[in-house]
């Protein structure tokens, strides 16, 4: 995506789009602290109140020549929050268990999709509700963290174009 | 008086047989869908009230954020896509986590997803009977950092059965609303 790329060069007209596309709903690109890692078209499902888990979906992009892990999430809006993965055998059974750390080739993405990987966010501090969003912060093991702004779509949402 | 309760009683006597002899009669299917649960609403329902609709099964539970609503989210793309035909299928949600999945926490769960979906749960013997009915399989995995400590494997093919309640179809995990659309449409 075009966004990500011209942060480096262009950081506050992007700022700007990027708020505005925010507005709209679109997908978000934004960073903070990292000019390697970009993170592109971030949604999540509305939650049922505060009792069961949220998920949050995105693709995290490395642009630069060294390796980069996934060491942590945190969010305001969650008590807990980490990757987890979801595995489906040849017998279509689906289980799901914590993904782990994730490290990121140089020019590699990592995609966080329905019935792969996905932000779980645990314990949940205020219902997930459409129409709003929340920030999400990302930590990576070279000490940097990016912070995203999470639209929050309807329950039934297939994914972040609509 | 007493000829109105034995109409009743005889009445009562054939209806479930005669009506599965139908069923079973009507269709080669290789097994039939056969269970007692309890809606959403909390009531009572079997296979039989869903007779003459087709019915769209899918197995799951309600702390599950990833497959389940994925899935769910593509039932109910495929109700719409059924437009005028949606009355002739009826998607059921039913939950393999009958320990944290109450009546009332499945009416939060599957009426947000405006598709018409009944939510069902069970006793235990009831969910035991689900798993020889069904060829599912599910498990409960303890699981330190989830909600509750523990979470569900279970199997995440979409089912379908026919208005006589015969297997008709399934569809693995990640097809999507529209290949199920097409299949849906071809078979109703």
């Amino acid at each position: 995506m075009q966004i990500g790329k011209a942060v480096v060069k262009k950081n506050h007209l992007i700022k700007v789009l990027v708020s505005l596309l925010t507005f709209v709903g679109a997908p978000t690109s934004t960073l903070a602290g990292s000019e390697d890692l970009v993170v592109e078209g971030a949604w999540a499902r509305a939650s049922i109140g505060t009792s069961r888990p949220g998920a949050a979906y995105m693709s995290i992009r490395n642009t630069g020549d060294t390796p980069v892990t996934i060491v942590g999430l945190a969010t305001p809006i969650a008590q807990m929050s980490e990757i987890h993965e979801t595995r489906t055998n040849a017998e279509g059974v689906s289980s799901m268990s914590s993904a782990g750390e994730i490290t990121i080739e140089p020019g590699q993405n990592v995609a966080l999709e329905p019935g792969g990987l996905h932000a779980m966010l645990m314990r949940l501090q205020s219902p997930m509700q459409e129409g709003e969003s929340f920030p999400l912060t990302l930590k990576f093991d070279n000490g940097s963290t990016v912070e995203i702004v999470v639209p929050i779509l309807g329950i039934a949402a297939r994914g972040p174009s609509e | 008086m007493a000829a109105t309760a034995a109409l009743l009683y005889i009445g009562l006597l054939l209806r479930p047989d005669s009506v599965s002899e139908n069923e079973r009669t009507a269709s080669d299917s290789p097994f039939f869908a056969e269970f007692e649960l309890t809606d959403h609403r909390g009531m009572v329902q079997t296979q039989r009230d869903f007779s003459g609709r087709w019915m769209l099964i899918f197995f799951g539970f309600t702390n599950c954020p990833d497959i389940c609503p994925t899935t769910l989210s593509e039932v109910a793309a495929v109700m719409e896509g059924l437009g005028g035909e949606a009355e002739k299928v009826q998607p059921i949600f039913i939950t393999i986590d009958r320990e944290r999945d109450s009546p009332m926490v499945l009416s939060q769960y599957v009426e947000q997803f405006e598709a018409g979906i009944i939510g069902l749960t069970g006793t235990a013997n009831q969910m035991a009977a689900i798993s020889d009915s069904f060829p599912i399989f599910f498990e409960r995995n303890e699981e330190a950092s989830a909600p509750g400590g523990y979470t569900m494997s279970h199997t995440s093919n979409l089912f379908l059965f026919d208005p006589q309640a015969g297997y008709s179809t399934s569809w693995p995990y990640g097809t999507s609303a529209e290949e199920i659309l097409a299949d849906l449409q071809e078979r109703i």
